[in-house]
């Protein structure tokens, strides 16, 4: 199973759940940092075995003796990385979504592959669990690739815990597209109500099955449980406004290590999220 | 000989647009007889993405000799480069004062981007 956290507004306790969540795993599962531009999963957790491979992405390179000027390229190119400019063509990698599409078209084998670094995939272990992260490189602006390198990485045998990235644009989609069951973490203010219901609605368009989780949850505050219930969306698990989850945090600790009653919401989140998994699996 | 200057309307009395990819429209404007015709960029203002390449490519079809525009991105002036274009900036005001501040030489060929390019 494919289990992804994301929200719509940043900030509101992705990694928080992520990590714990995966803490309270009921059985060997592998935790993907799919927060490429930002991967902080690992801050929580004490990582073995750490490997790092290298990744990149295809871009185009012209051969100027080959290359007629023909212009299919130019065409074909829907982010201008390719340009004719009087007698050359000029190319933006940086602008290439990797396509291929030039390569393809060129008729006179003009083009050949070359490659962009994208940034780095990092695979650790954690106790019988693994964890696996995307360190995207400073000044690259294209995460998706990076984000989909991570889920290649990832083991088939197990079951996957999948950290978003914010928001409800193409990074955000590279990550969950492909997951059984998504929670949406948020906050209890119009600000998170209001990326939540984005976040609904991106859910509902990928037609992945979804579950809200309430962070800073507080007494008398119910605008996220009166949405959910409007929406007709499972509440899975409310997760107090304390103090002492805060310094927890700061201390880059874990909260089920600081409060036992979390713990045992956490393992009863799992038992949640496995029967939906199952009646996913028999529905299908 | 032409200029193309980056304007907000499409008359010589509308005001320059200091944004040459994303620019409203641009007037090829002839510096002799101040003949002028509207050049569109409806496309590029859509462009998440590479509208200073784009509205390079659109100024090198115009056959201008120069630009004029208030700023220009790494990738734009690249492509006027290539183009053999002359880039001016720092231009203001309406767009027929830009073309008469240009030919009393009031204004200076840019040799190289004034701005960083626009990541989203």
């Amino acid at each position: 199973m494919k289990i992804a956290i994301a929200s719509g507004k940043g900030g509101t306790g992705k990694t928080t759940l992520a990590v714990n969540l995966a803490a309270s795993a009921p059985m060997p599962i592998c935790l993907l940092d799919c927060d490429v531009e930002e991967p902080n999963a690992h801050l929580f957790i004490q990582t073995e075995r750490i490997q790092r491979y290298p990744e990149g992405v295809f871009v185009p390179v012209i051969d100027t003796d080959r290359c007629t000027l023909c212009g299919k390229c130019e065409t074909i190119c829907r982010f201008s990385a390719l340009v004719i400019i009087g007698k050359r063509l000029l190319a933006y990698p940086e602008m290439c979504h990797a396509c291929l599409g030039c390569m393809r078209i060129c008729p006179e084998e003009a083009i050949s592959p070359g490659e962009r670094i994208l940034g780095d995939v990092v695979s650790a272990t954690f106790g019988t669990h693994q964890l696996i992260w995307g360190e995207m490189r400073v000044g690259e602006a294209m995460s998706p690739p990076l984000i989909e390198a991570v889920q290649r990485m990832a083991p088939d045998d197990r079951s996957l815990l999948l950290d978003a990235p914010p928001g409800t644009s193409c990074p955000m989609i590279a990550a969950i597209r492909d997951c059984d069951f998504v929670v949406l973490v948020t906050e209890p203010t119009p600000f998170g109500l209001h990326d939540l219901s984005l976040a609904v609605e991106t859910a509902r368009h990928l037609k992945i099955p979804c579950g809200i989780v309430v962070n800073r949850a507080e007494k008398g505050n119910t605008q996220i449980q009166d949405y959910a219930s409007r929406e007709k969306i499972p509440l899975l698990l409310e997760i107090p406004f304390k103090r002492s989850y805060a310094e927890s945090y700061s201390r880059g600790e874990k909260l089920i290590d600081t409060d036992p009653a979390l713990k045992k919401a956490f393992t009863g989140l799992w038992e949640i999220i496995l029967k939906r998994g199952q009646e996913i699996r028999r529905a299908s | 000989m032409k200029v193309l200057v980056s304007s907000q309307g499409q008359t010589l009395d509308a005001a320059l647009d200091p944004r040459f990819g994303r620019a409203a429209c641009f007037l090829l404007v002839d510096t002799e007889s101040l003949e002028y015709s509207v050049v569109e960029n409806f496309q590029n203002l859509n462009l998440p993405q590479g509208a200073g390449i784009q509205a390079g490519k659109t100024a090198a079809a115009t056959g201008a000799a120069a630009v004029l525009t208030g700023h220009c991105g790494p990738k734009a002036f690249d492509v006027l480069q290539a183009a053999g274009i002359e880039v001016v900036v720092g231009a203001s005001g309406r767009v027929i004062d830009a073309v008469q501040h240009y030919k009393n030489g009031k204004l200076e060929t840019a040799m190289a981007p004034d701005v960083e390019g626009h990541w989203v």
